[in-house]
């Protein structure tokens, strides 16, 4: 049981549950549909083991249906700007008969325009944003806003893989990883000294023997 | 175009007996203007390499391209050049081939395809993409795009270096967002954010760098796959803006190095003084 594995397992236990960092991207995404004026807004994550792109979060049009569906990883829009790390805004994709198609097929909704960007933490891309149809006309300033709430929607996503991470390590087999984990986040609740100076003694009896 | 090799130049010291072979063959003017930089030039002559999501052919706003070639990755994990006859699975590259033809158009165009292999392998596509392109001796390779892994910052380095000693002009997007990425960053490479303003040769130099020119990037009309054309916004099309007026001058001018073609753009820039 190495030391990174204990940590990963007393974080999914004392940091936050998987589902409040999926609340957070659904708020992210609502309130970049409504500061954008816009139809849609969702969030990709990439999928490293399957290197495809799975909608995470959706806010409009396909928030019923969406979420969990994929795509590739390095083709059409999201994967052009996922690879090349680069913002882009289309205004009228729907003239784009493949795009059309493939995105009806997918999503059921062909959108006239969206805004695309990378969601990049530290060194890592992880996903992107999308803003769809918004009825703003598009300025640089904008795209500065867009970039904002891309920073706050990859935080939100690394947290969110942190989570899965540790959830994954806890659900591997290991039971005392998942006692541990359920140890420290009562002693986290409690907030007392007592709990802690309990397992510090336990860990010497357990030494010794 | 003028290669290394043409003009062999003292390496790495300067004899007196050899002060008459370094004269340079430029002959500019007390003022460099526009005029001087670009007018009468179409690009021709001049190798432009789109290093991106491939180029529909036959697209009517982008024309002929000399060649297509993609970087794939084999069983092994090693990437490796293979002609190309898949087009564009995006659409960026042929805004990007439509947006230098728009500037230089006859200048020669190369496609590197370095996407749709899967995002895994993406930073070995695009490092195998970049020295293929810089082994060919392309004279402007634009480069919309970026990493972040700081991994391949190194060698992406070393390859930046190596094209510009080798007169080729990297012409990089730049990003708007608050992130460390390549090359861009680099100073061998011309990094390109965008402007508001319409004109396709309005430019302007940026006194604070590491972003060192600003071009047009909102609202293009540019081509996109299926043969027709959307309106987008993005440095991603500032980059090829730039891309495309290094190839006039070129055109025009092709003993300038990378150094002298990066001087030609900050004197004709408009808000340098003294530029026309």
């Amino acid at each position: 049981m190495t030391e990174e594995r204990l940590q990963a397992a007393a974080a999914a236990g004392v940091l936050g549950s998987e589902e409040d960092y999926r609340a957070l991207l659904r708020s992210i995404v609502e309130v970049a549909r409504a500061i954008f004026s816009a139809r849609a807004s969702s969030v990709f994550l990439l999928d490293e083991e399957a290197d495809e792109l799975v909608f995470e979060a959706v806010a409009g049009e396909g928030a019923e249906t969406l979420v969990g569906q994929r795509i590739p990883s390095s083709t059409g829009i999201a994967g052009w700007v996922l690879v090349t790390r680069q913002p882009l805004v289309l205004e009228d994709v729907s003239g784009d008969p493949r795009f059309s198609r493939e995105t009806a097929e997918a999503t059921g909704y062909v959108p006239k325009s969206l805004m695309a960007v990378p969601l990049l933490h530290e060194e890592r891309a992880l996903g992107v944003l999308q803003v769809l149809d918004r009825e703003s006309h598009f300025t640089l300033s904008e795209m500065d806003l867009l970039g904002l709430f891309a920073n706050q929607a990859a935080i939100a996503l690394d947290l969110l893989q942190r989570a899965r991470k540790a959830k994954a390590v806890l659900e591997g087999g290991e039971p005392a990883l998942a006692v541990v984990a359920r140890l420290a986040a009562l002693i986290e609740e409690r907030g007392d000294e007592s709990g802690l100076r309990l397992l510090e003694a336990l860990v010497d009896v357990l030494r010794q023997r | 175009m003028t290669g290394e090799a043409a003009r062999p130049f003292p390496a790495w010291s300067l004899p007196t007996s050899a002060l008459e072979g370094i004269s340079i063959s430029a002959r500019w003017p007390e003022r460099v203007t526009r005029e001087w930089a670009w007018d009468g030039s179409t690009g021709r002559g001049v190798r432009v390499c789109i290093l991106d999501s491939g180029i529909e052919p036959d697209h009517p706003r982008v024309g002929h391209v000399e060649r297509a070639v993609a970087v794939e990755i084999n069983e092994d994990g090693e990437a490796r050049i293979e002609d190309d006859a898949s087009g564009d699975p995006c659409g960026h590259g042929t805004a990007c081939a439509g947006i230098v033809h728009e500037l230089a158009p006859d200048a020669s165009l190369f496609s590197v395809r370095v996407l749709g292999a899967g995002f895994k392998g993406s930073g070995n596509v695009l490092l195998e993409g970049l020295r293929w392109a810089v082994s060919q001796g392309f004279d402007v390779v634009n480069m919309s795009l970026s990493t972040t892994k700081r991994e391949f910052a190194a060698l992406l380095h070393e390859l930046a270096d190596s094209a510009y000693f080798r007169r080729t002009v990297l012409v990089a997007s730049a990003h708007n967002m608050p992130v460390e990425s390549f090359p861009w960053r680099f100073s061998s490479v011309i990094s390109v954010g965008s402007h508001e303003l319409p004109d396709p040769l309005a430019f302007y130099y940026n006194p604070s760098p590491p972003v060192e020119f600003f071009a047009r990037g909102v609202d293009i009309e540019v081509a996109w796959t299926g043969g027709g054309t959307i309106r987008s916004t993005g440095n991603s099309f500032a980059t090829p803006h730039i891309a495309g007026i290094c190839a006039l001058i070129l055109g025009k001018h092709p003993e300038l190095t990378p150094f002298e073609l990066k001087s030609v753009l900050y004197l004709t820039s408009l808000n340098v003084v003294g530029a026309s």
